[in-house]
């Protein structure tokens, strides 16, 4: 209870910061987007490959694109106060039912690279912290250099290479077998296959920083009087890590992990596009490539949304990994 | 009385320094034995190579015996070193603060040591360790289990490191400056404390501290420590009474607290000149280099402790001569 009445006010506190940050994103991310040259009138007409001024013009008037910037910007805003996120010119749809559409396999492969980053990561941190100055630290820290300094889509494309191309062990692309009428657990297996190498090829460079934040953590804390007072007690050196050392090391750790849940789009943008998965990442790219600012402004206060709910998840885990933090009263 | 702790010939080394060259001595059950010295005597090292939990860098010396309840636990291997930690002996630390795990309910953090040692359920040890912090006299223990080390006061953090440090009964408990980071109106109340615990729970005490007062009220037996070496060892009342090595004269007269009559703005505090890094290296008394009456065999090897009588035990031949002519080593 008394657990319970901590969290929550932290909870209450965040929400409240919450909601003058994302109208200020609206605004900045609208007046950022006016400065790219051309809109989705000259897309469109660039690709059918001939168009008048009439047509051009009715297009704009047509998406509003015609009316000056203030005015744009107001209406975008009054819509947004109506809930809805307005229309897309070029996949003739509402945004919010394109974005949803998208939503859940960027959501799965995001948490899912994240959520493989963190166990590898830290596992591998702790197993480092343990072993330090020995060859299983030696090995992991030069791989776990390797995978930092190592860009996503060439990861990405190696492991379609290994995995896909050598030894066909798993599809190289797409978000399931077409045609299959698979339900259950092995609908579930055909998923987890396409899913494996673009969350694989997401997270390694997570799985890199963490595995290191880990070590430094682990190690930072061992020297610490309660871990000398855990081994008066007798308790085995696993007890000592595990129960005593970890739990402090993981602080750190989670604060960079939910920064990263925030930037992951951007690393899922270009994984998407390699594993052409049918994502958030890939949505916002290919709104920019047409112009397509109502998409992308719609993608964009959605990742906002992401940013601001990670950093809820880690105020919440830190309050409840650690009992001195409390909201301010 | 039998000695629940025989230490022999305890030789500590780091790479580049031994700090502890050779020490012996014993604690018998039940009795509280106190190790005086200023910082960088070996006073804590030793303790922690009782509990063999010396830094990594450091090695015990291959003539080293600890000799507890009579068995070697010098080379104990460390899963059998385990058994005895937190069950037979047990250990507190100077610094409460930071002492405690902060993100472990203190409840927890005792029923940790039941469980291990007691083989109690968690149901069981949440019981019993509600029991022992009340028994430190944590006021509502009951309701406290579920506090963390944050919301206590640095007293009652240490009285719960002690509640951690008796939950299995242990015959030995090794307290390590447990009074120095505190008020001084509370540390006489854990030394109380810890006081009536070893009595109710018959366990012998050995009590680390550089504060003579301390030493004064409630230890049996008095060793003061010089780099790493016993310099002398009798009742409280011989060595405030007639100390006789000069350093454990310097200690006192460095002491102004012990006198009711004296206010430390009556004259100038006295210190011992110069410092224990000026031990380091010196083959004969390590005291010498500071020492107002040394002699040039002083220097050359270090002289033996010897019995004055009446338990009193001094390694100075120079303020020795007089009262203990006959005098020969003791120990080996």
């Amino acid at each position: 209870m008394h657990q319970f009445l901590r969290l929550s006010r932290v909870l209450a506190r965040t929400l409240v910061h919450a909601v003058p940050t994302v109208i200020g994103i609206v605004i900045l991310d609208f007046f950022l987007l006016r400065l790219a040259p051309g809109d989705a009138a000259d897309v469109m007409a660039g690709e059918s490959g001939a168009a008048t001024e009439e047509t051009m013009a009715a297009l704009r008037s047509r998406f509003g694109l015609d009316l000056p910037v203030l005015d744009q910007l107001l209406a975008y805003l009054s819509n947004l106060a109506h809930f809805s996120l307005g229309y897309s010119p070029r996949y003739n749809m509402p945004v919010a039912d394109l974005i949803l559409q998208r939503l859940p396999s960027s959501l799965a492969l995001m948490g899912i690279a994240l959520g493989l980053a963190l166990v590898i990561g830290v596992g591998l941190g702790v197993v480092m912290a343990t072993q330090v100055g020995r060859w299983p630290d030696r090995v992991l820290s030069v791989l776990a250099l390797l995978f930092y300094s190592v860009p996503s889509f060439w990861i990405g494309l190696m492991l379609i290479v290994l995995f896909s191309v050598h030894l066909g062990w798993l599809p190289s692309g797409g978000a399931g077998s077409i045609g299959t009428e698979a339900t259950g657990l092995a609908a579930l297996l055909d998923k987890a296959r396409y899913m494996l190498l673009p969350a694989l090829a997401l997270s390694l460079f997570y799985v890199a920083i963490y595995a290191r934040l880990t070590r430094a953590a682990m190690l930072e804390v061992r020297s610490q009087d309660f871990i000398r007072t855990a081994r008066a007690k007798g308790l085995s050196p696993m007890a000592v890590t595990l129960r005593h050392a970890l739990r402090n090391a993981l602080l750190p750790v989670t604060t960079i992990a939910g920064v990263h849940l925030g930037g992951l789009m951007g690393g899922a943008v270009v994984v998407e596009t390699v594993y052409s998965w049918p994502g958030l990442g890939r949505l916002a790219y290919e709104a920019v490539m047409s112009r397509d600012f109502t998409v992308l402004l719609g993608v964009l206060l959605l990742s906002s949304f992401l940013v601001i709910l990670a950093n809820i998840l880690v105020d919440l885990l830190q309050a409840w990994l650690d009992p001195r933090i409390e909201a301010a009263p | 009385m039998a000695a629940v702790l025989d230490v022999r010939h305890l030789s500590i080394a780091f790479p580049r320094a031994v700090p502890v060259p050779d020490l012996s001595f014993t604690i018998d059950e039940g009795e509280t034995l106190a190790l005086v010295g200023e910082s960088g005597s070996g006073k804590s090292l030793t303790a922690l190579a009782l509990m063999r939990l010396l830094p990594r860098n450091a090695r015990l010396g291959p003539a080293s015996r600890i000799l507890f309840a009579g068995r070697n636990i010098a080379q104990l291997p460390e899963p059998e070193m385990r058994r005895l930690r937190g069950r037979d002996m047990a250990m507190i630390f100077q610094e409460p603060m930071t002492s405690l795990n902060p993100v472990m309910t203190v409840g927890r953090q005792v029923a940790e040591v039941l469980e291990l040692h007691e083989g109690l359920s968690r149901r069981a040890a949440r019981k019993r360790a509600a029991e022992l912090l009340d028994l430190v006299r944590i006021p509502q223990a009951h309701r406290r289990l579920d506090a963390y080390p944050h919301e206590f006061s640095g007293g009652q953090r240490q009285r719960v490191m002690i509640a951690v440090a008796i939950a299995a009964h242990p015959r030995l408990l090794i307290a390590d400056e447990p009074t120095t980071a505190l008020d001084v109106t509370i540390q006489a109340q854990i030394l109380e404390l810890l006081d009536e615990l070893r009595r109710e729970l018959s366990m012998a005490l050995l009590l680390i501290t550089h504060d003579l007062g301390v030493v004064a009220q409630w230890a049996d037996r008095v060793i003061a420590l010089y780099a790493g070496r016993k310099v002398e060892e009798a009742r409280p009342q011989l060595i405030f009474g007639t100390p006789a090595h000069p350093y454990t004269q310097g200690l006192l007269a460095a002491s102004p607290r012990l006198r009711a009559d004296y206010h430390y703005s009556d004259g100038p505090l006295i210190e011992i000149p110069g410092s224990i890094v000026s031990a380091a290296g010196e083959e004969g008394c390590p005291f010498a280099p500071r020492c107002p009456v040394a002699r040039d065999a002083c220097r050359a090897a270090m002289p033996p402790l010897l019995p004055q009588g009446d338990g009193h035990f001094v390694a100075c031949p120079v303020t020795t001569l007089r009262e203990a002519p006959h005098g020969h080593p003791v120990g080996l």
